[in-house]
C-alpha cells in the first residue's frame, strides 16, 4: 500500500495553501416538499463544524436525520440554504456502490482518471497497483455483478480515492454488508486510510464504526440536522472494537444519540 | 424449443386435414404439402425475391435503429423537442402506410429507397419508445456519482447515458423487426420489381396461391432469424443487461 496515487497530480487542486480542510458555519438547508403545496422539509439546521486536513470524521445520527444531505452539501451537489460552507474539493462515496454494469472492476476503479481526460490504458496502468494493495488482485477484469459485496464496495472506494479530490466523504460506506464483512471492511478501511491519509468525514449509523475509525465523532440529532455532541478519540491505531476505551466511548455516543 | 416444434406440427396437422377434408378450394387456402411443393418447385424463384427482400428488411431496421435511437437522444436532451416533436412521431404512427407508400415510390423511383424509407417508417417508433424509457430509467444516483467526479454534460452521456440506452434501442428493434417484415410487403406491393411481396402481388392472380403461402413461410423464417441475430448481438454488445427474453433459457 505504499503506491502514490498518481491521480493527485492530473486532477483539479485548489489546495495549494495546504487547505485540506471542511469549514462548515451555521449551515442550514431545507429540501423543497414533495408535491404542490407541501412545506419544504427541514434537514439540516444549523450545524457549525471544523475538519482539519487529514482529520477523520464520523457523524453519526439516526437514519433518515440528514446526514446524507450533509455530506452532498460538502461535496457541492446541494447549496446550504443559509450559513457558510468552505470545503477543498470534495468527492462523495454514495450509499450504494453504482459500480457502472458495463465496465469492468478496473475500468470502474478508474473511472475518475477517465473523466479526466486519461486513455484507457494510462488509467488502468495508474489504477493497476492499487488492486493489489486492495486486495482485489486477479479481479481486474470481473463484471461487477460477479464481484461480492465487499470487492464492489473496495472498488467504489478506489474510485472515489483515484478522483484525487483532498475531501473523503463516505456515505455509509459497508451500510449494505452483512455484519461479518462489514467488520472486516472496516479494518480494511483504517488500514487503507493510514497509507492514503485524506481528510474524511464518514456517515454512519454504527457507533463502533465510528469509534474504531474516527479521529472525532460528531453526533447528530435526529431531523432536521443538528450537532448534539462531539467525541474525541484520542487513542492509538490499530484499534479493536472490543477495546475497553472503544466501548466505553460507544456508550458515550449512543448516550448522546438518546439511545 | 421442442414443446414449440411440437405444437407447430399440430397446427400445420390441423390445416392440412381442414384443406384436405373441408370443402375449401386449394386457391383460397392451400394445404401445407401444396405450400412445401410450391417451396421446392420454386426455389430458385423464391430464393432470388428472398434476397432481395431480406436486403430491404435488414438495411430497413438498421436505419430505424439509427434513426430511432438519435431522435430518441434528442428528445431526451431537449424538453422542447419532447414537446414539440414527440406528439408528432405519435401521429405518424397513425398514418396509414398505404396511403404514402405510392407517394414514395414517385418520389424514389422503384429501386430500394422507398422500401427503406417505408420500413424505417414502421420501425423506428418502438426504437425510439424503448430508448427513451431506457434513458429515462437511468439511476439519478449514477448521475450523482458522475457530477461528484466532476464529469460534463457529454461525458456522463458517454458513460451511463449511451450505454444504458444501447439495451433499450436494441430491446426496440426486436418490436421493430415483424412489422418490418409487413413493411417490406405493403413497399413491394407499392410498386416493385422483385422481392417476395412482389412474389405475392403476382401469383395471387394467377391463382398460385401455393407459391404466395411458400413466400410468406420464408417472410416468417427470415423474422425469426432477424430475431435470433438482434437477441445475438444483445448479447455480445450489451453482456451486463442479460435477461430471459431468448427462446433458450440459461
Amino acid at each position: 500500500m505504499t503506491t502514490r496515487l498518481e491521480a493527485s497530480d492530473r486532477a483539479p487542486r485548489t489546495t495549494a495553501e495546504g487547505h485540506d480542510g471542511v469549514e462548515l458555519d451555521d449551515v442550514c438547508f431545507a429540501h423543497p416538499g414533495r408535491g404542490r403545496g407541501a412545506a419544504p422539509v427541514n434537514a439540516v439546521d444549523g450545524v457549525s463544524l471544523s475538519v482539519a486536513g487529514r482529520e477523520i470524521v464520523a457523524l453519526v445520527g439516526p437514519s433518515g436525520c440528514g446526514k446524507t444531505t450533509l455530506l452532498e452539501l460538502v461535496c457541492g451537489l446541494l447549496r446550504p440554504g443559509s450559513g457558510t460552507l468552505t470545503s477543498a474539493p470534495a468527492v462523495l462515496m454514495p450509499q450504494r456502490d453504482l459500480l457502472l454494469p458495463w465496465l469492468d472492476a478496473l475500468d470502474n476503479a478508474a473511472l475518475a482518471l477517465r473523466i479526466h481526460g486519461a486513455g484507457r490504458d494510462a488509467a488502468r496502468a495508474s489504477a493497476q497497483p492499487l488492486f493489489g494493495a486492495f486486495g482485489l488482485e486477479g479481479f481486474e477484469r470481473a463484471r461487477p455483478y460477479e464481484l461480492s459485496g465487499g470487492m464492489r464496495q473496495r472498488v467504489a472506494f478506489l474510485r472515489t480515492l483515484l478522483s484525487g479530490k483532498p475531501v473523503l466523504c463516505l456515505d455509509e460506506p459497508f451500510g449494505a454488508l452483512d455484519a461479518l464483512t462489514r467488520a472486516e471492511m472496516r479494518d480494511w478501511l483504517g488500514t487503507a486510510l493510514t497509507f492514503e491519509p485524506r481528510t474524511t468525514l464518514l456517515v454512519t449509523h454504527d457507533v463502533e464504526e465510528a469509534a474504531v475509525l474516527a479521529d472525532r465523532i460528531i453526533v447528530l440529532t435526529p431531523r432536521p440536522a443538528r450537532v448534539a455532541a462531539v467525541l474525541d478519540v484520542p487513542l492509538p491505531r490499530p484499534r479493536r472494537g472490543t477495546d475497553p476505551a472503544i466501548v466505553a466511548l460507544r456508550e458515550q455516543a449512543l448516550e448522546a444519540l438518546g439511545a | 424449443m421442442i414443446a414449440a416444434f411440437l405444437i407447430l406440427l399440430v397446427l400445420i396437422g390441423g390445416w392440412e386435414a381442414y384443406a384436405r377434408l373441408g370443402h375449401v378450394d386449394e386457391f383460397i387456402l392451400p394445404a401445407p404439402t401444396q405450400v412445401a411443393t410450391a417451396l421446392w418447385d420454386d426455389r430458385g424463384l423464391l430464393w432470388h425475391n428472398l434476397l432481395v427482400t431480406a436486403q430491404e428488411i435488414g438495411l430497413g431496421i438498421l436505419l430505424a435503429l439509427v434513426l430511432g435511437a438519435l431522435l430518441a437522444i434528442l428528445i431526451h436532451l431537449s424538453p422542447t423537442l419532447r414537446r414539440v416533436v414527440y406528439p408528432l412521431l405519435v401521429g405518424s404512427q397513425a398514418v396509414p402506410i398505404v396511403i404514402i407508400a405510392p407517394l414514395l415510390v414517385v418520389w424514389f423511383g422503384f429501386g430500394i429507397a422507398p422500401k427503406l424509407a417505408i420500413i424505417a417508417l414502421v420501425c423506428f417508433f418502438p426504437v425510439v419508445v424503448t430508448t427513451l424509457d431506457a434513458l429515462a430509467a437511468v439511476d439519478p444516483e449514477q448521475r450523482k456519482l458522475l457530477h461528484t467526479l466532476d464529469a460534463s454534460r457529454w461525458q456522463e452521456f458517454r458513460w451511463v447515458e449511451a450505454p444504458a440506452a444501447l439495451p433499450g434501442a436494441l430491446s426496440g428493434a426486436k418490436i421493430a423487426v415483424a412489422i418490418a417484415v409487413i413493411g417490406a410487403v405493403f413497399a413491394e406491393y407499392a410498386g416493385s420489381s422483385a422481392g417476395l411481396g412482389n412474389v405475392i402481388l403476382q401469383a395471387i392472380p394467377q391463382l398460385e396461391t401455393a407459391r404466395a403461402y411458400a413466400a410468406v413461410v420464408l417472410l416468417a423464417a427470415f423474422a425469426i432469424l432477424l430475431f435470433l441475430l438482434l437477441s445475438l448481438a444483445e448479447r455480445v454488445l450489451v453482456p451486463w443487461a442479460r435477461r430471459d427474453t431468448e427462446w433458450s433459457r440459461r
